[in-house]
Order: structure tokens, then C-alpha cells, then sequence
């Protein structure tokens, strides 16, 4: 839902996303050390399939972005995560397109930072319902900021997408609901099984 | 979930295509100059002239036309709410009225080329780089310069994709076997919340295993990257006949 194909975004929202993907990279390679290679590279590979993972919700099924939980468990280094999983869906899916993959990414991985410095500046050992609220407030805010940023994109790209960007916004709230009760089930499982991975970096 | 499907883990398609026997490096370059040029083509028949040059690299790759037609109609909910609503958000001359709303020609010219756009883009990915083994493609980006660790990022994730595709597969088939099924409601969101939490914490305590016994092998947080030789003289003629294409596709676009 979140990736924009070739051909819709306008030249410069194409390169202000292609700039601040880049600066976001650049902060990300930073932390992607190479001792903490393998989890990132995990994530990256959820990120990569959680597009196939359908989960019913009333009529229709909705697929999640995830964005939420990558931000909490990996911090900056979920951009560079974010950023290879998405190559990988335009190349092998077909997803989204490849001149877009900037403007994708920064759409995408900027609210997987935020949340994930916000999830790592509140969050406490031992405290599971404040875990689940955190994972909640960081999975469903994700979302909705992904949201946000993908309608500007396309405003900012003509009047004309007014009305895509409009639905884009109708068809999210299903999905953030969704994201919300899935990243603090997921994240809570995480605090009490591995509580150290919440912690390090 | 769909299963990862079967290309992931081996190369698709006849070996001996001309696009096969490039070097990867001109196969990325080839993909991201056609993408840029598809990009900033300006005009509907500039824009088909790109879909054309694209359709052509999918014949010299030897795609399987039934799946490239597949890729192509499975249009995805963000793209079909694009192409629907254009003809009656763009203002112009009337072309039809639908309940109360009207579609210009103009509306429905910027819904063409949208879809041109998009489908050139994907057609030349699937010819030049999805028909590549992705292995290939880690160390092509590397030696064109992409940073070492976002090569070695890459490589790690197409081999945690199999990982993960394999645990996740144990761990439903436990759900299954405690009769679980998926409906809408707080139950089976936590329960995927729980299978995927589960599925980090396993995977993550396999990669930690796994890295602890490539460093004691002497890994150094980067593979050696491969050295793919030098460009031969395939590829010096196909990305000149590329790049006269291309330029040919702006020039229409000119006009």
C-alpha cells in the first residue's frame, strides 16, 4: 500500500526524497556495525516478507508495514534495513519503483527512526504493560506518519492526487489499528523472552 | 503468507539469453539508466516508445511471457486508486460523465502515462535484474560503488529471507496443530504479534550463532567482494545500442 510506482511522484519531490534518504543513510550506516549485522540483516528479511503476510480484518485483509517494530528493535540502523528490503521488493516483486525508491524510503524508514527513538528513550525492563503501550503507540504511530508523509508526496506531486491521497488516508486507518495490536503483541513477547535485544545500540 | 517464491533462491529463466551473458554491472547500469530516462520522459509517445524499448529487453532476456503478463496485471491497490481516479481529478476537456462526475481527455492521457511509466520501469527491472541471481546483484551494487556494508546488508537479508521462510513455516504449522484460524478481532492479531515476536527472538539467537562462528573464522563484517573481471565486448555493444534507444526515447520526446 505504503510504495509509490515509477512515474506518479513530480522531479523534486523525487530528489528532496532521494537527499533525505541519503543523510538518513549515511546516520544508519553508522550504527549498522559490523557486530550487529546479522540482527539488522534479520529484520531487513521481515520487513522484506511481512508484505505477503495477510492478516484478515472484517471484509477485507490487510497487509503491514512493520516500520514500527523495525525503529524499536534496530534504531537508525532500520533506515539502511528498510532501504535494502525495498530494493530487494521492487527487483524480485515488482513493488514500488526504482527512481521512487528514494522518496519510498524516506516515506517508510523516517517514522521507523522516530518511533524507534521514542520506543528506546520510555521503554523499561520488567514493565509489560508499559511495553505494550509503547509497542502500540510505535507500531499504529508509524504507520499513521507513513501515511501522512506518502499524502504529502502525492499533494505536493499535483492537486490532482488530492483524492488518491485522501483514500490513502480512509483505507490506512484499518492497517494502523491492526499494526498497533500486532507490534505490542510482538514487542511484549520480545521483552520478556530477549529483553536484551530492546536494549543494545 | 504466500511462499517466498521460487526465483528468490535460483536464478529464472534460459541460461544462454543475450541479457545472461552480460556482466552484472552493465545489467544494473542498463536498469537504472532506462529508469531514470523512463522517468523524465516527457509525452504519452515518448512515454509508449520507453514501454517499447522495455518490452524489448524482456524478449532479449527470454521471459516467460505468462508471467511478465502476470507481474503486469497485478496491479496493486495504491496503482488501480491512481489510474481510477486521474480522468476525473485532472481538469480539461470533457470527454464523459459518470454519476455526477466528469472525465477530461486530459484526465485520462496523465492515467496512460502514469501506467506507461510504471510498467516500462518494472518490465526492465524484471529483464535485467530480476533474472539475475540476486547474489550476483549484492556484488555488482558493491563493485559499483554502493558502501561495502550496504552490499554485505544486502546479501545477509536474501539469506535470512530463507531462514526466516523456514522458521515461520515451523512455527504456523504448531499453530495449526493447536487449531488456529485466522479471523478478524484482538485473538488473531496477537497471535500473529506473538508467531512474528517469536519468529525475531529464534532468528536473532540463529544469527548470533551464526556470526559467532564467522568470526571465529576470521569475518570481518564484510564478505570479499567478488572480482567480476572486466566489461567484454557484449557488453560495451549492448550498452551502446541501450543508450542509443534511450536517447532516441527523449528525442520523441521532443519533438
Amino acid at each position: 500500500m505504503a510504495h509509490i510506482p515509477d512515474g506518479v511522484v513530480t522531479v523534486p519531490v523525487l530528489v528532496a526524497g532521494a537527499v533525505a534518504s541519503a543523510g538518513f543513510l549515511g546516520l544508519g550506516l553508522r550504527a549498522l556495525t559490523p557486530e550487529r549485522m546479522p540482527r539488522v540483516a534479520v529484520l531487513s528479511a521481515v520487513f522484506f516478507v511481512a508484505s505477503l503476510i495477510h492478516l484478515p480484518a472484517g471484509p477485507a485483509s490487510v497487509h503491514l508495514i512493520l516500520n514500527g517494530i523495525m525503529g524499536a528493535v534496530l534504531g537508525w540502523a532500520a533506515f539502511p534495513a528498510i532501504l535494502v528490503a525495498l530494493l530487494l521488493q521492487a527487483v524480485l516483486f515488482g513493488f514500488g519503483g526504482l527512481v521512487v525508491l528514494g522518496v519510498n524510503a524516506m516515506n517508510m524508514g523516517v517514522p521507523a527512526v522516530l518511533a524507534g527513538l521514542v520506543f528506546r528513550a520510555l521503554w523499561r525492563r520488567d514493565r509489560p504493560r508499559r511495553t505494550a503501550l509503547l509497542g502500540a503507540a510505535c507500531g499504529g504511530g508509524a504507520v499513521a506518519l507513513t501515511t501522512v508523509m506518502l499524502s504529502l508526496s502525492l499533494v505536493a506531486s499535483g492537486r490532482e492526487f488530492l483524492t488518491v491521497a485522501q483514500l490513502v488516508v480512509l483505507t490506512a486507518v484499518p492497517v494502523m489499528v491492526v499494526e498497533a495490536a500486532f507490534t505490542a503483541a510482538a514487542l511484549g513477547l520480545v521483552a520478556r523472552v530477549k529483553p536484551e535485544m530492546l536494549e543494545e545500540g | 503468507m504466500t511462499p517466498v517464491p521460487a526465483h528468490l533462491l535460483a536464478p529464472q529463466g534460459p541460461a544462454r539469453s543475450l541479457v545472461a551473458r552480460l556482466d552484472p554491472r552493465t545489467r544494473v547500469l542498463a536498469a537504472a539508466l532506462f529508469a531514470v530516462v523512463a522517468v523524465a520522459a516527457q509525452g504519452i509517445m515518448a512515454q509508449l516508445a520507453a514501454l517499447g524499448v522495455a518490452a524489448g529487453l524482456c524478449l532479449l532476456a527470454r521471459l516467460p511471457m505468462r508471467t511478465v503478463l502476470r507481474r503486469l496485471l497485478a496491479l496493486e491497490v495504491f496503482m488501480a486508486l491512481v489510474l481510477v481516479t486521474l480522468p476525473f481529478t485532472v481538469p480539461g476537456q470533457t470527454l464523459f460523465t459518470l454519476g455526477g462526475l466528469t472525465a477530461s481527455a486530459e484526465g485520462m492521457e496523465r492515467a496512460l502515462s502514469v501506467a506507461a511509466i510504471a510498467s516500462a520501469v518494472m518490465l526492465a527491472v524484471q529483464a535485467l535484474l530480476a533474472s539475475m541471481e540476486t547474489v550476483a546483484l549484492g556484488h555488482a551494487l558493491a563493485r559499483l560503488g554502493v558502501p561495502a556494508r550496504l552490499a554485505t546488508l544486502m546479501l545477509f537479508t536474501l539469506r535470512y529471507v530463507e531462514v526466516l521462510h523456514q522458521e515461520y513455516g515451523r512455527l504456523r504449522l504448531a499453530m495449526r496443530a493447536r487449531a488456529f484460524r485466522p479471523r478478524t478481532g484482538w485473538h488473531t492479531w496477537r497471535a500473529y504479534g506473538w508467531l512474528v515476536g517469536m519468529l525475531l527472538v529464534n532468528s536473532v539467537e540463529r544469527s548470533e550463532r551464526i556470526h559467532a562462528a564467522m568470526r571465529l573464522r576470521g569475518f570481518r563484517g564484510h564478505y570479499p567482494i567478488l572480482d567480476l573481471g572486466r566489461a567484454g565486448g557484449l557488453d560495451w555493444g549492448f550498452g551502446a545500442v541501450h543508450t542509443a534507444s534511450l536517447a532516441l526515447v527523449l528525442a520523441v520526446g521532443m519533438m
